[in-house]
């Protein structure tokens, strides 16, 4: 869980365009990512999919990991309340999916940037327009750049080394 | 001064707790030093900084820093201990994760100043004097550390070889600590100097957790009428223990209080308050959104109970719009 810099050389191009990461069920919503794939529905291009086996294995840790890294958004998508490949997943995602949100806004992200949706395997369209609202609400938040805020916030320590250093060399004198 | 292996132990933004727990050494603490000479102990000893920085480089065998970093003072002293030591360990919850100081790291500095300084009830300031880091005083300039924007964890300061978890850790850890140190068969570094299984696998209420909790309502401690045989958690009591690393001897849930977390996530965590919020969420016993809510509007302060010690290590590191 290196601080890579990609994301931040993306968030800080002339023209900021918001990264969602994008958690899809591989049994119902990745399946109408590619539904709308086949059938050429655009959505815009700033979602990074990753495919996990059920929404139930979004851990809350993997949320964080992507602000973390830079994302301004992160979506869920899984399967409708009762279609759970594995029966109760998507219910333990909907609650933890309610926790984390309050989590997030007294953490000063705000709720919009997080997003969870049932999306069934027949959905493609669902898809798109999910997509395309979440890029559009994201985008009028403005960037988050965590990953460039923990960089300024530690700014302060630099600060101290150099003059800590230039002390001992009075100190020497 | 005797060729015995050289420890030292120093403290930051603590409360005293851990060199509290040194003392709790007991008898045992004659054993300890009578293997090393202790060269460096402000709460116990009177060595000074200049002592330190006399020292050649890497001198000391082993340094145990407890507390966390939220002065240039303290970030100083990380700086020249660990020049000086062969060995730092982070001693305590603040140093190893940030500890209940770095909840500090919801407020801004100015806002955290301007409580202390200006609108605390029993606060008489008139004319808003704040600390100044320099100062002139009849033509002596007088010098205050600088205040940081944020706390931080001992190794996000320096290298760290070790940690000790806890708040404070035992004095039984601390001993086997020594005595490991002392036997030069060093475990690898970045090792936590405890067990690395859930406190639930030791708890002595193990039995009574049951497969499913199906937690209907969380209840705050000090408003319950706690069974002292049955699982924490099964009685809607929120406890830290399935996200919190064990080693502590299940002291506090034989006290009859849950776990609060202090020794810090497994091996396996990143982010010990985001593991902790999964496994409550998951046992909520609720389907429908409002009922969802209910329940979880229960759990008062998330971020202060599930980061209770560790909100400079978690991944967030703090309140991101402070």
């Amino acid at each position: 869980m290196e601080d890579r810099p990609v994301s931040d050389k993306l968030s800080t191009s002339v023209q900021w365009e918001p990264i969602i990461v994008a958690f899809f069920c591989n049994w119902c919503t990745y399946t109408a990512a590619d539904l709308a794939g086949v059938a050429r529905m655009g959505y815009d291009p700033n979602v990074r999919v990753i495919r996990v086996m059920c929404s139930g294995r979004v851990d809350p840790q993997f949320v964080l990991d992507a602000f973390a890294h830079g994302a301004d958004g992160v979506l869920i998508g899984g399967c409708h309340p009762g279609d759970c490949h594995y029966v109760e997943g998507n219910y333990k995602t909907l609650r933890r999916y309610h926790l984390l949100r309050r989590l997030l806004r007294d953490l000063g992200i705000e709720e919009q940037r997080l997003r969870l949706e049932w999306i069934a395997a027949s959905e493609g369209e669902k898809v798109s327009k999910t997509i395309n609202e979440m890029v559009e609400q994201v985008r009028a938040l403005g960037p988050l750049r965590l990953s460039r805020r923990f960089k300024e916030w530690d700014a302060e320590l630099a600060s101290l080394e150099a003059e800590a250093q230039s002390e001992e060399v009075v100190a020497h004198v | 001064m005797s060729d015995k292996p050289k420890i030292a132990f120093y403290w930051c933004a603590s409360c005293g707790g851990c060199e509290e727990s040194i003392v709790d050494l007991a008898e045992d603490i004659l054993e300890v030093a009578q293997a090393v000479d202790i060269v460096f102990w402000p709460v116990a000893m009177d060595f000074k900084r200049k002592d330190v920085e006399a020292m050649p480089d890497g001198a000391i065998l082993a340094t145990l820093v407890n507390g966390s970093i939220r002065t240039s003072e303290q970030e100083e002293m990380a700086h020249l201990l660990r020049r000086k030591s062969q060995i730092l360990i982070a001693y305590g919850s603040c140093a190893h994760t940030g500890g209940v100081p770095s909840l500090a790291n919801q407020f801004t500095r100015e806002e955290i100043l301007r409580y202390v300084y200006e609108e605390a009830p029993s606060v008489v300031n008139e004319n808003r004097v704040r600390p100044q880091p320099r100062h002139g005083h009849n033509g002596t300039a007088v010098t205050l550390p600088e205040f940081r924007g944020l706390v931080r964890s001992l190794d996000q300061v320096v290298e760290v070889d070790y940690y000790l978890p806890g708040c404070p850790p035992t004095p039984k850890l601390l001993k086997q600590a020594v005595l490991t140190l002392l036997s030069g068969n060093l475990p690898p570094k970045g090792t936590v100097l405890a067990p690395d299984t859930a406190q639930c696998d030791q708890c002595p209420r193990k039995e009574t957790k049951p497969v499913d909790l199906k937690i209907t309502e969380f209840k705050r401690p000090h408003w319950t009428q706690i069974d002292p045989e049955k699982c924490f958690l099964a009685q809607g009591i929120i406890c830290m223990g399935p996200a919190t690393r064990s080693g502590c001897e299940a002291q506090c849930i034989r006290g009859n209080m849950p776990c609060t977390g202090c020794f810090g996530p497994t091996t396996r965590v990143r982010d010990q308050g985001a593991k902790i919020l999964s496994a409550l969420a998951s046992s909520v016993n609720a389907r429908e959104p409002e009922d969802i809510e209910k329940i979880m509007d229960g759990i008062v302060d998330p971020v202060g109970t599930f980061y209770r010690y560790s909100l400079a290590k978690s991944l967030l590191r703090a309140k991101v719009t402070r």
